[in-house]
Formats: C-alpha cells, sequence, structure tokens
C-alpha cells in the first residue's frame, strides 16, 4: 500500500437533516443546511485553498485564503465560515480572489522559512504554489530567529515556521480538552505558546492533537525529522488500552516513522494519546528477546536455542508432569495484550492438547466480575454501548474509573459531551481530574471510602425506589418481574438507606440522595465504570448493582445510555469472548453443555471435559499444595500484577516448567525455564476487540522478529504435546472461531478489512454487527435484578494498619510497565508515587518527596510520598507500574466472592518515614496449607454475598459446580473443619454431592 | 497610588469575587492588578484554578493586552496621547518637552478627552490641556 492521504473537507459535517441546493462553479448539488461553502466545495470535488481549516475543528476564518465569491453578495466571504444557503451561487476562482490569494501568500511567505524541515508536509510552500504566487517583494522584521523548542521527547515546536492559524490551539481545546496552548501578546509578536513556558513544563499532556492539526512544520514528530518521510500506510489497532484507537502506521521500508490517528477509526474518531501515538518505540527496543531460550533449573542462566529444542523441551517436560501428576497438573494463562487468534489458539491446545481446563486469562485480576455481573443480569458479559453513545447522553455516572489517565482518547470525548452541557456524577475514593478540570466541573463527587461501592449503589437505588424514579413502564416491559419484586422489597429496606449507609461510605445522605435524583430524572443517563468497580471483595455484586440501577431507570437499549466497563488493555473483552475462563467456551458457554462442547469436539478432534478447570489464584493455590507443576504463560506478568507477590513468587517457584511467551524477560520469566519470544502488536496479523466490542484488525506492519507468529510457536507445541493443531494464517484462526461461536458467526478478515471494524454480535440476525445491545429485549429475555446486600470486606482499617491503599493507573506509564518503561515516557513518570493526604502525612513526619516504607499484614516496601489532595485522609495511593516498588508486595489475595479478582482497591497499610529507598524486596514466606485456607476464605465469603431471600443454599451449591474445579470441591467437602464453615455453606453441601475422585 | 504587597490570601479574597462573573479572567487580572500593581507570576495559578481554565488561557490574556504589567509599575504612571485630536494641538511638542525633563512615559492612543487635547493620563488621574509644566506639578504632588 501507499502512503494513505486521507481528505479533509475542511469543515465538520452539518448535523442537519433538512437539504439544500446549491451551484459551485457551475456544478449543482443537494447537501445538509449548514454545510460550510468550503465542505460543499470539497464534496463537489473542488478544493478551495485553505491552511486554518480542518474537518476536525469548528470553522475559524483567520488565514483568509479560502475566500470566494457570492452571487448578489458583497465583498470575498471566507467559505469556512459561510455557511451554503438555497439556490446561492459561488465562484471559487476568479481574476479578483487570485489576487487576493497571492496577496495573502505573498505576506505569509514573507515571514516563513524558504525551506522548511518536513518539505511537502508544509502546506504553506504548497498553497503558495497553489495559488500561483512567483515571487515576495517584502522583506522586513520576521520570527525566523526563534529557537526551536525540543522539551518533548517526542515532537518539535519550531515557531519559525508557525503562521498562527490557531489550528493546534483549537484542536488542544476542541479536540483533547486540554486547553495547554494559547497566543500570546498580539499583533506581530503573537506567537503560540504551550502556558508561556516549554511544551515539557507547560500543562501539555503529549497527546499529538496539535501536531496532527498543523499545516506547517511548526509542530512534527522528532522520528518524521530523524527518519524521514515516510512512504506507505498501514492500518492498525493500538495495543495500549481497552479504548482501541484505530492509527495510519506510515512507514519508510520497514521501519516506522510515525502513528498517525485514523480519522475513520470507529473507537477514536482521529484522535490519540500520548501512549499511542508516541509510546511505540518498544516495540523495536534492544531489550526484545527474538531467540527462544532454555534453562533446567532457575537458577541456571539461560541459554539460546533453536525453536525446535525450546518446544520439545517444553512438550517433554510438561508431557512428564501430567504422566506423573495426573492430566489436570498443567494449564495456562492467556494474554489480553494479545489477538483474539492468538487467544483462541492457547485456549484451544490448552483443552485439546493439555486435556483439561485449567485456562485462565488476565481478565481474572480486572473485568472478571463484569462478566459474571452483566451475565446474570443482561445475559451477555459485555458493554452495553458504542463509545459514540455519550454524545447522547445528559447524565454521566463514573465509578471507580480514571479516565483521563487509564482511557485518554474516551475521556477526551467524554469532556467534550461534558463541555456541551452534560452533567456528571463521579463516585471515586480520589478526587480524580474529572470531578475538576478546566472547562469541566462535576455537579457531584461521592467521595466514598475504599470498599464501600456496593453501599453507595444501594443508597442510589433506594432513593430511586423510594422516591418514585423507578421507570415502570421499561421494568414490566423488559424485566423479569419475579426478580424486580423481590429486589425493590430488599432495596426499600432502611438499612439502606443513604442516611443509614451515610456512617459506612462516609458520603452525606444529601448528596447521595440529589445524585441518586439527578441520575433517575434525565432523559438518557450513561453509567461507566472501571476496576475502582470490579477489584473489590464485591467487585460482581456491584457490577450487578449498577446494571439493577440502570434497568429500574429505564436507562438501556437506546443511545445516551447503558452500562459501560471500561476495559483496562487493549483486548480484555477479546480474551474473555475467545473462551480463557476454565468455565466457559468461546462465546460465553458454559463447559457443562454438551451442545457447546459437541460442536468444538467435532472440530477439534478432541474429548472436552466439562468439570470447570482452576482460575489463576486457584492454580497457584494447587501449585503450593503440590497438585500443579506446569503453566505455560502468554504475555503476562503475574510476578508483577498480581496481588501478594510473596504467594505468587512461591506458587511459581513451586512448579517444575513454567513457560513464558513474552517479548522481554520480565519478573515472571525469573521462575521460568523456557522464554519463548513473542511478537509485538506491530508484527501481529489478527483482531483486538476493544470495550464497545468493537473487532478492530491488528495488521503486520513489520516481519516477525523472532521469524514466526505468535500462534504458530502455540501450534508448534499443541504438536509436539500429540496434539495436530494446525492453522494457515490468521484469518483462518477468525473462520474457525465463527464457525463456532454463533456472536461471531458473521465476523473474517475480509468483512472486516471491508468495513474497518465490526461490533459482536455480527452474524446473520445483525450481519453489520451491533453498536448499541439489548434495543428490544436483553439478551437472556428478560432483564433479571439481583439483590445486592452489601457485606464489608473482611479487609479493615486497624490501629496497626489504620490507612486504605487503593492503586491505579497514570497517563504516561501502562500497567506492568513493560512497554512505557522502555519508551521516552518515563520523563513524565520515572518511579510510582505514593500519594498521602496531609493530614495523615503530617502526624507520621512525611514531608513531601520524601521515602516512605508501606506495609501491610502481607508486605512491605519503599516509596516516594507526593502530599496532594486529590486523595481524603485515612487513604493513600499509588500506581503499580515499576518492578523496584513492588506495590503488589502490598496487596493481599482477597478476592470478589463470584469471580476471586484480586481486592487490588482495598489494602490496610501503615506508612512511616523512611531513611532510605527501596532496596530487596520484603517477601514473606507461605505458611500452613494455603489451598485449604483459601477454600474456606471463598465459601465462605460466597455464602456472605449471595441473596438471602430465596434458597440462598441451592445458589451456592450451584456456585461451587459451575465455577469451582471438582478438586477443590472435594477439599471442601472432606477435608476442611467444618467448624469453620458458616452454616449456609454446610447446608449447601448437603444439597451438592461430592465429587467422586 | 500605593499598593499592596503580594498575599495570597488577599488575592484569593479578590479572586472568589471576580471568578464568578461572567467572562472572569480578565476581570480577575484587572482586580488582581489594581490591588497589587500588576499581575505576579504567582497569580497565574491562581486565577486560573479560581476561574477554572488553564495557566494557558491566562497567560493568553494576560499577553493580549498592554494594560496588563507582570512587572511592578513606575513610581508614576504616565500615559501622553498621541492620537490625531491630540497631536493637533501639540501632544508631539509635550511629549518632546517631557523627554527634555527626563519624564519616562508611554504612548497611548485616546482617552476620549479629544475636547481638551493634549491629554496626559498619571496613575490613572486624566488631565486635560496638558503641559510640561502641569505634568511636573501633578508629579511633584
Amino acid at each position: 500500500m501507499t502512503l494513505l492521504i486521507e481528505p479533509d473537507y475542511g469543515t465538520p459535517a452539518s448535523k442537519r437533516d433538512e437539504k439544500v441546493t446549491v451551484d459551485i462553479d457551475g456544478k449543482k448539488l443537494t447537501i445538509p443546511a449548514d454545510t460550510s461553502i468550503m465542505r460543499a466545495a470539497s464534496m463537489a470535488g473542488i478544493s478551495i485553498p485553505k491552511l486554518c481549516a480542518t474537518d476536525r475543528l469548528k470553522a475559524f476564518g483567520s488565514c483568509r485564503l479560502c475566500v470566494v465569491e457570492i452571487e448578489g453578495r458583497n465583498g470575498t466571504p471566507s467559505s469556512c465560515t459561510t455557511p451554503v444557503a438555497e439556490g446561492m451561487k459561488v465562484k471559487t476562482q476568479t481574476p479578483r480572489i487570485d489576487r487576493i490569494r497571492q496577496g495573502v501568500m505573498e505576506l505569509y511567505l514573507s515571514d516563513h522559512p524558504a525551506e522548511c524541515a518536513v518539505g511537502d508536509e508544509c502546506e504553506v510552500h504548497a498553497m503558495a504554489t497553489r495559488v500561483g504566487l512567483k515571487s515576495v517583494r517584502y522583506a522586513g522584521q520576521t520570527h525566523l530567529a526563534i529557537a526551536k523548542d525540543e522539551s518533548n521527547p517526542y515532537f518539535t515546536f519550531d515557531s519559525t515556521e508557525c503562521i498562527v492559524c490557531n489550528r493546534c490551539v483549537r484542536a488542544c481545546d476542541e479536540v483533547q480538552g486540554t486547553f495547554a496552548l494559547t497566543i500570546e501578546n498580539r499583533g506581530f509578536e503573537a506567537r503560540v505558546s504551550a502556558s508561556g513556558t516549554s511544551f515539557i513544563e507547560s500543562e501539555c499532556v503529549s497527546c499529538g492533537a496539535c501536531v496532527q492539526a498543523c499545516p506547517t512544520g511548526a509542530l512534527t514528530e522528532k522520528t518524521l525529522l530523524t527518519i524521514g518521510a515516510p512512504t506507505r500506510t498501514v492500518l492498525t489497532t493500538c495495543a495500549y488500552c481497552g479504548v482501541g484507537c484505530t492509527f495510519k502506521a506510515e512507514m519508510r521500508g520497514n521501519e516506522l516513522v510515525r502513528m498517525v490517528p485514523f480519522k475513520d477509526g470507529g473507537a477514536n474518531a482521529g484522535h490519540s494519546c500520548v501512549k499511542g501515538r508516541f509510546a511505540w518505540g518498544y516495540a523495536t527496543h534492544d531489550d526484545r528477546i527474538t531467540m527462544p531460550m532454555v534453562r533446567e533449573k532457575i537458577t541456571d542462566p539461560w541459554r539460546q536455542t533453536s525453536w525446535e529444542e525450546a518446544i520439545a523441551y517444553a512438550a517433554r517436560s510438561l508431557k512428564g508432569i501430567q504422566k506423573k501428576h495426573g492430566i489436570k497438573s498443567i494449564g495456562g494463562i492467556t494474554s489480553s495484550r494479545c489477538t483474539n487468534e492468538e487467544v483462541y489458539v492457547v485456549q484451544k491446545m490448552i483443552r485439546a492438547a493439555f486435556g483439561n481446563n485449567n485456562v485462565d486469562t488476565c481478565a481474572r485480576v480486572c473485568h472478571s466480575p463484569t462478566g459474571y455481573g452483566l451475565n446474570q443480569t443482561f445475559g451477555t458479559s459485555a458493554g452495553t454501548q458504542d463509545f459514540e453513545s455519550i454524545e447522547h447522553s445528559d447524565v454521566i455516572l463514573l465509578i471507580g474509573a480514571n479516565p483521563t489517565a487509564a482511557h485518554p482518547v474516551f475521556a477526551s470525548r467524554m469532556k467534550q459531551v461534558l463541555r456541551k452541557g452534560a452533567q456528571l456524577i463521579v463516585v471515586d475514593p480520589r478526587a480524580i481530574e474529572l470531578v475538576k478540570t478546566p472547562h469541566i466541573e462535576s455537579t457531584f463527587h461521592l467521595q466514598l471510602l475504599p470498599g464501600t461501592n456496593v453501599a453507595i449503589i444501594n443508597a442510589l437505588a433506594h432513593v430511586i425506589a423510594e422516591e418514585g424514579y423507578i421507570d415502570r413502564e421499561f421494568v414490566n416491559a423488559r424485566c423479569d418481574m419475579k426478580s424486580f419484586s423481590a429486589w425493590e422489597e430488599f432495596i426499600r429496606l432502611p438499612s439502606n438507606s443513604p442516611e443509614a449507609l451515610e456512617s459506612v461510605t462516609r458520603v452525606p445522605a444529601e448528596k447521595v440522595r440529589e445524585a441518586a435524583r439527578l441520575y433517575a430524572s434525565a432523559n438518557n443517563a450513561a453509567i461507566y465504570y472501571g476496576l475502582g468497580v470490579t477489584e473489590h471483595s464485591q467487585g460482581s455484586t456491584m457490577v450487578m448493582g449498577i446494571a439493577n440501577l440502570a434497568m429500574a431507570t429505564g436507562n438501556i437499549g437506546r443511545p445516551g445510555v447503558g452500562v459501560n466497563p471500561l476495559r483496562g488493555q487493549n483486548n480484555v473483552q477479546g480474551s474473555c469472548d475467545m473462551g480463557s475462563f476454565p468455565h466457559e467456551l468461546p462465546g460465553y458457554r458454559h463447559i457443562s453443555n454438551p451442545l457447546t462442547r459437541e460442536i468444538f469436539e467435532k472440530i477439534w478432534g478432541r474429548t472436552i471435559s466439562a468439570e470447570p478447570g482452576l482460575r489463576i489464584p486457584n492454580m497457584f493455590d494447587a501449585a503450593m499444595n503440590g497438585d500443579f507443576k506446569g503453566i505455560y504463560i502468554q504475555g503476562e506478568d503475574i510476578a508483577q500484577s498480581d496481588p501478594n507477590i510473596s504467594h505468587v513468587h512461591a506458587a511459581l517457584g513451586a512448579m517444575e516448567m513454567v513457560i513464558v511467551q513474552d517479548l522481554f524477560l520480565n519478573e515472571t520469566s525469573k521462575f521460568a525455564h523456557v522464554f519463548l519470544p513473542g511478537t509485538s502488536f506491530l508484527e501481529k496479523d489478527g483482531t483486538f476487540t476493544n470495550a464497545e466490542r468493537r473487532i478492530n484488525r491488528v495488521r503486520p506492519v513489520m516481519p516477525s522478529r523472532t521469524g514466526k507468529s505468535e500462534w504458530e510457536v502455540t501450534c508448534d507445541l499443541a504438536r509436539a504435546m500429540g496434539y495436530e493443531m494446525n492453522f494457515e494464517s490468521g484469518a483462518s484462526i477468525m473462520d474457525e472461531i465463527a464457525a463456532t461461536t454463533p456472536t461471531f458467526a458473521g465476523v473474517s478478515f475480509a468483512k472486516l478489512d471491508e468495513a474497518g471494524s465490526l461490533q459482536w454480535p455480527c452474524n446473520d440476525a445483525e450481519p453489520e454487527g451491533t453498536p448499541i445491545m439489548h434495543v428490544d429485549h436483553f439478551v437472556r429475555g428478560e432483564g433479571r435484578f439481583m439483590e445486592t446486600p452489601f457485606v464489608p470486606t473482611d479487609e479493615k482499617a486497624t490501629r496497626k494498619f489504620p490507612l486504605l491503599l487503593t492503586t491505579g493507573r497514570i497517563l504516561s506509564q501502562y500497567n506492568v510497565g513493560a512497554q512505557t518503561r522502555r519508551t521516552a515516557n518515563v520523563i513524565w513518570h520515572a518511579e510510582d508515587i505514593l500519594d498521602i493526604h496531609e493530614s495523615d502525612a503530617e502526624m507520621r513526619g512525611i514531608t513531601d518527596g520524601s521515602w516512605v516504607r508501606l506495609s501491610s499484614r502481607v508486605g512491605e516496601t519503599v516509596l516516594k510520598a507526593r502530599i496532594t489532595d486529590e486523595v481524603p485522609a485515612g487513604v493513600v495511593y499509588t500506581t503499580f507500574h515499576f518492578p523496584e516498588s513492588g506495590a503488589n508486595i502490598i496487596t493481599t489475595d482477597y478476592s470478589d466472592w463470584a469471580t476471586n479478582c484480586p481486592e487490588y482497591k482495598v489494602t490496610a497499610v501503615e506508612i512511616a518515614p523512611s531513611l532510605q529507598g527501596p532496596t530487596t524486596l520484603h517477601l514473606q514466606g507461605a505458611h500452613g496449607d494455603v489451598q485449604l485456607e483459601s477454600i474456606i476464605r471463598m465459601a465462605n465469603q460466597i455464602a456472605a454475598n449471595v441473596p438471602t431471600h430465596a434458597a440462598p443454599e441451592l445458589a451456592i451449591a450451584h456456585h461451587f459446580v459451575q465455577f469451582w474445579s471438582p478438586e477443590m470441591r472435594e477439599r471442601l467437602h472432606n477435608e476442611v473443619d467444618k467448624s469453620r464453615l458458616s452454616a449456609l455453606v454446610l447446608k449447601a453441601l448437603e444439597l451438592e454431592s461430592s465429587p467422586a475422585k | 497610588m500605593s499598593y499592596v504587597p503580594w498575599s495570597k490570601d488577599e488575592a484569593s479574597r479578590l479572586l472568589s469575587q471576580t471568578s464568578v462573573q461572567p467572562g472572569p479572567v480578565l476581570i480577575s487580572l484587572q482586580a488582581i492588578q489594581t490591588f497589587f500593581g500588576y499581575v505576579p507570576d504567582a497569580a497565574i495559578g491562581l486565577i486560573a484554578l479560581a476561574c477554572n481554565v488553564t495557566r494557558a488561557e491566562v497567560h493568553g490574556v494576560l499577553t493580549f493586552y498592554s494594560d496588563l504589567r507582570t512587572a511592578p509599575p513606575p513610581t508614576h504612571h504616565v500615559r501622553v496621547c498621541v492620537a490625531e485630536a491630540c497631536q493637533s494641538v501639540g501632544s508631539r511638542a509635550l511629549e518632546e518637552g517631557l523627554r527634555d525633563a527626563g519624564l519616562g512615559y508611554e504612548q497611548a492612543f485616546c482617552f476620549g478627552n479629544c475636547a481638551l487635547g493634549p491629554a496626559v493620563n498619571i496613575n490613572s488621574k486624566l488631565m486635560g490641556r496638558a503641559s510640561v509644566d502641569s505634568v511636573m506639578k501633578e508629579m511633584n504632588e
């Protein structure tokens, strides 16, 4: 493919339905009213010269180059700011207009470098040629001596090339919503400025919108200057967060020059953030491992070897383990960073070649409660809307998410809607940026104590039920009335009132009431949430509480409403869709269903076990118990990202064969025996599915550095294990997915290439995909209300650990930092920082920037302190981007009752001043029968969380059968001291017979 | 005219009144300058926060208006009108006289006092029919 130049119509499309007919240079065309003359001309194939106009920004009318003549009107109005009118006759080129344009361009060129560093990219020179300017008569004062601002690591600002057209300033304001740029001074002195300082010291967040908007070489990617002009374009998808932005990878040979957001990108509509736009250098970093490596013991040095030997060694060892310890003694973890195709192949290998269901995915530790909660209530494990939907929202309820840091491109869209007048309710322990940020102020910030989400959602629902805000018409028509009646009775209990829960949540009752009224009385109210909802002991309960709220107020099934999980990783949605959970086959179909198994058994030629396998934490427990000895880990650094690292390290250390497939050596590979080098997103041929269920193509822009696709390696291992698994290409894997999974039945690479992207379900019923779900009926038929009793977490602030730690992500870094730490993004954030409220710091003698020892009951570490009012007193906050700080040494193995999603967001801690920085990580050993303790804790937790009104013991027994492996159930039956189980668990055990050994 | 030394508390008090008005940035900048004599760098962040805009936006407004200062003003701030009406009744001669007397001044373009030119503005006090003598007299008071 050659270089893709996207058309620029000069001004945005009109949103009017009414049409008018105009005549431009003798061409008649009928177009929506309010379209600018410039855009109309462009649509007619007539391009009017322009500099300050671009179709992603509102018309500005400052460059005076786009002037036209209109019959019957005086003067020469600018075509960008003049809308078409019925019967209008326009001339875009006359001798008079030529003279004006030449005059304008002569003035521009009189203060512009004769040659620009970016060559043809500079529209000033292009326009000068275009309008026929021959020479410049003017000499005098210029700006040509101003020094370049090279402070940003990714782009330069060269004021000498700047024509002060305001495109950068407007892009920063209108698109990104950061308002970091301005024009300083006036008249001849007027220049573009980043808050009067250098870019790096300014409020700029380096999203790249200004660079993209700049018509000259004033704002330019540094790589464009060092590598040179790109010669071809490959459309692909960003591999960072769950927004899933479409980018044009602009290449010079096999070298990536720059990533430019694609205007037709379904998720990003031409916008980007610092990570996707600039932080891709890791993909070709020298740290990349490109040859397979093996070793006998984890204390041995790595030895490079051939693919054949590495695969043979891994297979031999895994088979040996299975022979000795049973078929279920090995398993694997799929990665949400990998493509759908790569994930599908790994779960297939585990189910067909390993012969068990011990497959889990990193979504276990982030959005597994979303899967559970939305499946229970709506019938499918996915968000209900597309991103565009937010433009129709009047009220946005944002819970436990920090989009400006974690989903920046979607945050910009949200900010646009908020600036237009939508109201925002933030539910978060921290004062996140959206609570108050330039030109935006949330109407309510319910600043709850970490761990009290369910109390807040119940209080909100209580007000809605008690004050008559329930949308009876919607509920009657669309929901299961039996479940609704039970829920209504439950939610109206006085114990769920905001007043009763005020002491728990710390949020004033009146504020909760007002926020509930605002949400419930909006025409269109939408809920967006993140890991602040899921990563709790009641993560699943909270997701169901959110679904209840949306159903009760009728906010489901049309644009502007819905329940929207913001996915953390690029392919969390996809990895879950692909059957990565131990109890589900692709498309969220339970493993116990013989009809589903049959579909796969036919194609795979193997019998699939009907019993759920082990979840990630169960695998660790089993490893500690000596029952689980081998693991295949695809692109995930569990030894840094998973909670209670001491436990993870001990479990990995107890295994005989740890296979890591990754780009880089990482914390987990310290425990590995085989390292299989992976491919970066720039080398993959597949698909990612974003938070709006949008399946985006990932296309290889350069050859694989390892010589193989990741799925080929997985197939090699499966074959070496004795299972003939072969695919020709990524496309053929998708064909198998489509053939086995009804929601993907209509998906193929060919169709994706044609449509750009597709939102599942995509099948005969919805051949073009489904932007908004549950429009006429819920996937499960009727929407089901679930009772959501608030059960406080066992992780409580105590005298020894009086503060609550909560963790998250910041803008410039990404998760375990394997990628972003290997880019210039470290300039913004080079280490993890502990945010502390002034009063907590003062009382302990901690000062801003000093070292602090952070300890919980499971471990301790040392971090630098930042004193801030973004956290309330009693709460501290940090990120987990750097292995040295090891935030997850502190977090515990407490988890969501239904899904075992770790309770990352609540850990009781204490802090104290420290004289020195981080030394060696302090890991605690495990004691006693770890697995048995987990089983007891999990069983009691399930009993505490199921609704008590109707046969709770049945629900508990059902949960065990659905989600627990037979071995765990057997230990629960036969080995647990019954006095340590709650009465409900015991009743459930009577119903559920022990699985035969 | 005397100004108050910079105080964050005083500035916050002023901003609590100005930031709620329509078009708050310019009004806030004016209030700060009227009170402290100029707009210190420290005020920019406070104004941005109070008006819920960025530092960049405050910087843009601040540098656009030549009447807004970022450094303390001279003891006497003298501005001589050099627009057409005042020029026609002798403002050029007045400028020459002031230069000879060693007095620093700024040029301004019309105070709306054309009937009484030449017009001079000293520390925001407007003088009509100004002469070197009347200006020097005013300066010494």
